[in-house]
């Protein structure tokens, strides 16, 4: 099959900064894929730079299109919730539903309604009057609805209590995934949506530096809880990552052989949590 | 088409209070006034014993009976002048809401980061411009007829109704005035006002679609400054520039035509004369459709355009939510 999303020498640079730096990715169809990185990084300039919402250098493919020249044709597949309440604060919901089921050829107006019955949104209720959690309700409703290629979120669930977090992506995995779709998410609440995600990128100083499936992470990577008597030989094998924790230590390998390192301790997968973090060491330093 | 019928829906959604409940409750404050200055007239008029309509003696009606052919038309215009000037009130108060929907169309949802959510459904820039011009020149100033014409109308009657109490019938008053043709001259008149108005309205949007912020400062400092340079410089040189010119040509073309009637200056230099019967004739299409000949019109609508094609590409390209 096609990829979705095909980036060749992607890159963006701002007046003074770099924001992509030659990056090159290809997202194929029916993945959820998680793109993470530290702020700043450029995850929603590489997000931007694929709704076309931006200039850049490079090539760039997306569902055949080129996403500068051909942005108009490509929102008829795409769809994106940029942020949490981009809604415009004077639309009411009988009006946000109108507006969208007469200007998008995808949308379904039963499907949407269907979803809005389950809020407590009313038809008159203007987005000035919801708390964000119900903007969100609203927004996630108008999109899955619409029955587009890619779906991208940026940071959908940022300032939303667990509540509403959880429901979101529930929503989104049970009733709007399915093979014939993609979906990008950036967020920095990783640990919510690890269990989703079928691919893994992080992004560091506009650069990729990791860009895997689930299951080969577990493959690649390891955790090993190792007691003190053990460490030293641990810290030989070239750990990614050391921590303490109650007189163990904890070591993250990348690329060593499972059966060696389950003489040292108990191997477990890391979690997406621990790995970005000892990935992006010294970021901010 | 129906993308485009639909975003004029949109702006209209948003823009409620300025499109529509604007000029009627202009049109109703006006009525209101009116009102006030005939029942005071007619209280003031019987406690200090005279009568409003008594004239040299005579009561109005009999006044109105002696008077000649003249007389009446210009009575007759009297008539058509206070219905247009409900509409006159009315436009004045559009052209605020217009100058300033012009000023916010393209910079309002960029601020408040909406433009995202626009931007994720598949509607081209251009159509997204123009809808909001439709929206500024077109649809509101149709508002504004409406609500122009029932209030002058409103007005007719109740003048009529007032001098009713003085024995003078209604319809004889009525009669001398020209409702339809001041009607058929505001509705023809919109034609004319979208292209008077698009280069303020090119210019206001281009500047709503470029300013990353104030765009009414820029709107108006880049075009005051210049002026002010071209007439310090006028001031300098002995023969030099002209700066009347650029104040009256380009500033205010660029800031100022959204005021509806601008076109009929040239008209009001040459056919604006003591005589009553000229005030019909001047509120008139052929007077309005004579600027059509002038040179400036089109020009001014070419370069409107000109940069409402600047605030597609801003809006295309404008990299800042």
């Amino acid at each position: 099959m096609n990829a979705v999303v095909t980036a060749n020498g992607l890159t963006k640079r701002y007046k003074n900064a770099i924001a992509l730096d030659q990056v090159h990715f290809e997202i194929q169809p029916g993945r959820i894929v998680g793109l993470i990185g530290p702020n700043g990084a450029g995850k929603t300039t590489a997000l931007k730079a694929i709704l076309g919402l931006t200039d850049f250098q490079g090539q760039l493919n997306v569902l055949g299109l080129d996403p500068r020249s051909q942005r108009n044709k490509l929102m008829e597949e795409v769809c994106f919730i940029a942020d949490v309440a981009v809604l415009p604060r004077w639309i009411r919901v009988r009006e946000a539903v109108d507006f969208v089921a007469n200007v998008h050829p995808r949308f379904s107006r039963d499907k949407c309604q269907a979803f809005l019955s389950r809020t407590k949104l009313a038809p008159d209720m203007r987005v000035r009057q919801m708390s964000k959690g119900m903007i969100v309700q609203l927004h996630l409703a108008l999109v899955m609805a619409i029955d587009a290629k890619l779906l991208v979120l940026d940071e959908p669930t940022l300032g939303l209590d667990i509540l509403y977090r959880k429901q979101f992506y529930q929503s989104l995995l049970e009733e709007y995934f399915d093979d014939n779709k993609t979906i990008i998410v950036t967020t920095h609440q990783v640990e919510e949506i690890e269990h989703i995600l079928t691919d893994l990128m992080f992004i560091r100083d506009g650069k990729i530096v990791l860009n895997t499936d689930m299951e080969a992470l577990g493959e690649r990577f390891a955790e090993v809880l190792v007691n003190a008597d053990m460490a030293a030989n641990a810290r030989q094998l070239n750990p990614l990552d050391e921590r303490q924790v109650f007189g163990k230590s904890i070591f993250l390998f990348d690329g060593v052989d499972h059966s060696r390192l389950q003489t040292l301790g108990e191997v477990r997968r890391p979690s997406v949590s621990d790995l970005f973090v000892a990935t992006m060491k010294g970021t901010y330093a | 088409m129906k993308t485009l019928y639909w975003l004029v829906k949109r702006e209209f959604w948003e823009h409620r209070g300025g499109f529509i409940w604007a000029p009627v409750i202009t049109g109703l404050v006006f009525l209101v006034l009116n009102l006030m200055g005939i029942v005071s007239g007619e209280v003031f008029g019987s406690r200090h014993g005279f009568h409003l309509g008594s004239l040299d003696g005579q009561d109005i009606a009999s006044k109105i009976q002696s008077l000649d052919v003249h007389q009446l038309q210009e009575v007759g215009a009297a008539l058509d002048l206070a219905m247009l000037s409900s509409s006159g009130l009315i436009s004045l108060v559009f052209a605020f809401v217009v100058f300033f929907y012009c000023l916010g169309a393209l910079y309002d949802d960029r601020r408040d980061r909406s433009i995202l959510f626009w931007k994720s459904l598949p509607i081209s820039d251009t159509s997204t411009v123009l809808s909001k011009v439709i929206a500024a020149v077109l649809i509101a100033p149709i508002a504004v007829v409406i609500c122009g014409v029932l209030t002058g109308i409103a007005m007719l009657i109740m003048f009529a109704i007032a001098l009713s109490f003085h024995g003078v019938s209604v319809w004889s008053l009525l009669v001398l005035a020209h409702p339809f043709q001041m009607i058929g001259f505001l509705v023809g008149s919109i034609p004319l006002y979208l292209l008077w108005a698009l280069p303020t309205v090119g210019w206001l949007m281009l500047c709503s679609s470029w300013a990353r912020t104030k765009p009414f400062l820029w709107a108006v400092v880049i075009p005051v400054a210049l002026g002010v340079m071209i007439s310090w410089f006028n001031l300098l040189s002995s023969d030099g520039f002209h700066s009347t010119w650029y104040w009256r040509e380009i500033l205010a073309r660029a800031l100022f035509s959204v005021f509806p009637g601008g076109w009929l200056h040239h008209g009001a230099e040459t056919g604006l004369g003591k005589d009553p019967a000229s005030i019909g004739q001047f509120f008139s299409l052929s007077t309005s459709y004579a600027a059509l000949g002038t040179a400036e019109i089109w020009i001014g609508a070419a370069a409107g355009i000109a940069m409402l094609a600047g605030a597609v590409w801003f809006r295309r390209w404008r990299d800042d939510s």
